[in-house]
């Protein structure tokens, strides 16, 4: 937890932002020089993932609200940068080719703003944060929290996906939006382009984590973990918390939108498969494996399962499902706080026996146990 | 003509989506437990309805209700049991875990009976359909009768039985029950596995109305969790009245708005957050003085 860590030894203030340079120079200046080109493709899709999982550690690890829907918002991201890209290709007044093959005549009026680049990169933006703030004030000011937003957010992504496929003429239907060919000017199917693209992925992902540990360090940060943690206190302290959670969840919302756009480039196809109960539920599971209380593990830990994600497949996908649902219930009974929790269990342990401090002096709670306390004490009354 | 016809669609959509509800919103309510393996023990009574066909013919319908609620029931007592009951009052880790285990069950029942749906054909007395102006198609009659049946038989359990006033007193108030000398662990198991057991029920009234494959129970979960949502915790009449609305709304709004099966679910979201602006804990709620 290198946001909350105390005034210590510079050695250990200075451990957080070291990582951050080590990991970024090994992203930007390692991965493409010893990646082939496929691989750094791969890398470049987990790092799209990782940045939905910033906006899941913040909205999940810090503010507890367990979204199961935010592949509405990388979807909602990714088909604005999709419709751009295929309307730049078609060229003025041309179609998109799923258009022309499902038998529509003219673009629909919904498309057309989309051939403005400005305006398409606003939407990437906008429209997942503005579903988020509607979904948000509507739900959290009428107390609607924990398991039923849980609910809620899922069934939003069920519909999201049905009305996708439902509009077979304006969304592609179930095969989305494919074959992309040129993003802002670089040419997809070129290895050095596609290099440029990924680091600017790797540039995004980078500013998006430092925001939101700024704002996880930041007053609204503390003001968050609190509304995590006592929600009706917070309240009688004058706050309201259904601001403080709606703001939190649009961050991440606009996150995963921005991810979802640059997914579209990176991987060439967007179909509503990469955004239903089952994606978003795969977007949660790095996050709970890496441990949704540490931004740091929230990312390796997205990077980590669709890397074994990969590789499983590779061999069949039969066993990767039998892994995946392993981890979860493996996580689940024995770390809920991920690996990062197991480290920073570990580096407790270490520093104890080094110190061998008296026994009358309560050793430091790690981060995230007041939250595991807070949860059992919510057992309905 | 048409409005009747889709009544009844609705309707008995409505009905599989109480059995399923009831599950649920007895193990959320008393448990705190949000149990989205649920799906997967409709799955396994659908398939104990296919596995008996050809053991026992055409009537294997009326056998499996009660073999599926069993299995269905064991099932769930062996998942709390090892499981869930680790994670009592933690709704949102027993969600994931659970979600784990779901996606295990489905791919074993990949394994065993294959990707590809299949079949249970179903007694000849409910092919065909009762005329009355307009044809009421005899499955879904049956589906609707099961449902009413098997509410009343609830309600019954809850108001009659000991053991069912044992139920409400724990999902009333665990603390206090426990006290007045009632085991709750025990009352526990016992509302998983009857929950657990309906879903099997609903399982069986599936096969009835379409074909049945791995991901039979993912289709329903997500609508069954509307129910519980709308209708409020651990509430009988609440899950029977959203039910019903849910299903019938859906039903409507695929007949009449044009290209209405891609809106419907949105126009049901759209109602139920709406819903929730008026209710925030569903229909009915227990009234207690506790703050959250």
């Amino acid at each position: 937890m290198v946001g909350t860590a105390p005034a210590g030894p510079t050695r250990r203030r200075l451990a957080g932002p070291a990582l951050f340079v080590a990991v970024g120079l090994l992203l930007v200046a390692v991965a493409p020089a010893v990646l082939s080109p496929f691989r750094l493709d791969l890398l470049g899709k987990y790092l799209c993932y990782a940045i939905v999982a910033v906006g899941i550690g913040l909205a999940w690890g810090r503010g507890g609200m367990l979204t199961l829907g935010q592949g509405v918002f990388f979807g909602l991201g990714g088909y604005a940068m999709g419709m751009h890209l295929k309307l730049r290709e078609a060229g003025p007044g041309g179609l998109p080719d799923f258009m022309v093959w499902s038998g529509v005549e003219s673009l629909p009026a919904l498309w057309r703003p989309f051939a403005n680049p400005v305006f398409a990169l606003a939407m990437v933006v906008l429209l997942p944060v503005t579903v988020a703030v509607l979904l948000g004030l509507l739900v959290f000011r009428q107390r609607v929290r924990g398991a039923y937003f849980a609910v809620l957010s899922q069934a939003l992504a069920a519909a999201f996906v049905i009305l996708l496929v439902g509009q077979q003429g304006l969304t592609g239907g179930t095969n989305g939006l494919t074959n992309f060919q040129m993003f802002y000017g670089l040419d997809l199917y070129q290895p050095g382009d596609k290099r440029i693209l990924y680091l600017v992925v790797v540039g995004v992902l980078g500013a998006m984590f430092l925001l939101a540990w700024q704002l996880s360090r930041s007053r609204f940060g503390q003001l968050l973990v609190a509304v995590r943690d006592g929600e009706d206190r917070v309240r009688f302290l004058g706050y309201e918390p259904a601001v403080v959670k709606t703001i939190a969840f649009a961050v991440s919302a606009g996150m995963a939108g921005i991810a979802g756009a640059l997914f579209v480039p990176m991987v060439g196809l967007l179909s509503p498969a990469n955004l239903g109960i089952v994606a978003s539920l795969e977007l949660l599971v790095g996050v709970a494996i890496g441990g949704r209380f540490s931004l740091a593990g929230a990312v390796g830990g997205a990077l980590l399962v669709n890397y074994a994600k990969t590789i499983f497949s590779e061999e069949s996908a039969d066993n990767w499902i039998y892994l995946q649902g392993a981890m979860f219930v493996v996580v689940m009974l024995w770390a809920p706080r991920g690996l990062a929790g197991l480290a920073a269990d570990l580096r407790t342990a270490v520093r104890h026996r080094r110190r061998r401090p008296p026994r009358s002096v309560p050793a430091p709670l790690p981060s995230g146990t007041a939250a595991v306390v807070a949860n059992r004490a919510e057992e309905p009354a | 003509m048409a409005t009747l016809n889709q009544l009844v669609i609705g309707a008995s959509i409505g009905a599989v989506l109480l059995l399923i509800a009831l599950g649920l919103t007895f193990t959320f309510g008393q448990m705190g437990v949000i149990n989205m393996a649920h799906g997967e023990f409709i799955m396994a009574g659908a398939y104990t309805a296919y596995l008996l066909q050809p053991l026992v013919g055409t009537q294997s319908v009326l056998v499996a209700l009660p073999v599926a609620f069993a299995v269905a029931g064991v099932l769930g007592l062996i998942l709390e049991r090892l499981a869930i009951r680790h994670f009592y009052g933690r709704p949102l880790d027993t969600l994931l875990l659970t979600w784990g285990i779901s996606l295990v069950l489905q791919q074993v029942a990949r394994d065993i009976f294959g990707a590809p749906n299949v079949q249970v054909r179903a007694p000849g007395w409910l092919t065909g359909g009762l005329d009355l102006g307009v044809r009421l198609p005899y499955n879904r009659v049956f589906i609707m009768v099961l449902a009413v049946g098997c509410v009343l038989a609830i309600w019954l359990y809850l108001t009659r039985l000991r053991h069912g006033r044992r139920m409400r007193a724990v999902m009333q108030n665990r603390q206090l029950a426990a006290v007045s000398g009632v085991a709750t662990e025990r009352v526990d198991q016992l509302t998983f596995f009857i929950g657990s057991g309906l879903a099997g029920v609903a399982g069986v009234a599936l096969t009835l109305i379409g074909p049945v494959g791995p991901t039979l129970g993912t289709n329903y979960i997500v609508d069954a969790f509307l129910v519980v949502v709308a209708g409020g915790l651990g509430q009988l009449r609440g899950a029977v009245i959203a039910a019903f609305a849910l299903g019938i709304l859906n039903s409507f709004v695929e007949f009449w708005v044009d290209n209405g099966a891609s809106l419907a679910k949105v126009v049901v979201f759209a109602v139920i957050i709406g819903f929730l602006q008026l209710r925030p804990q569903g229909m009915f709620v227990v009234r207690t003085r506790a703050l959250s």
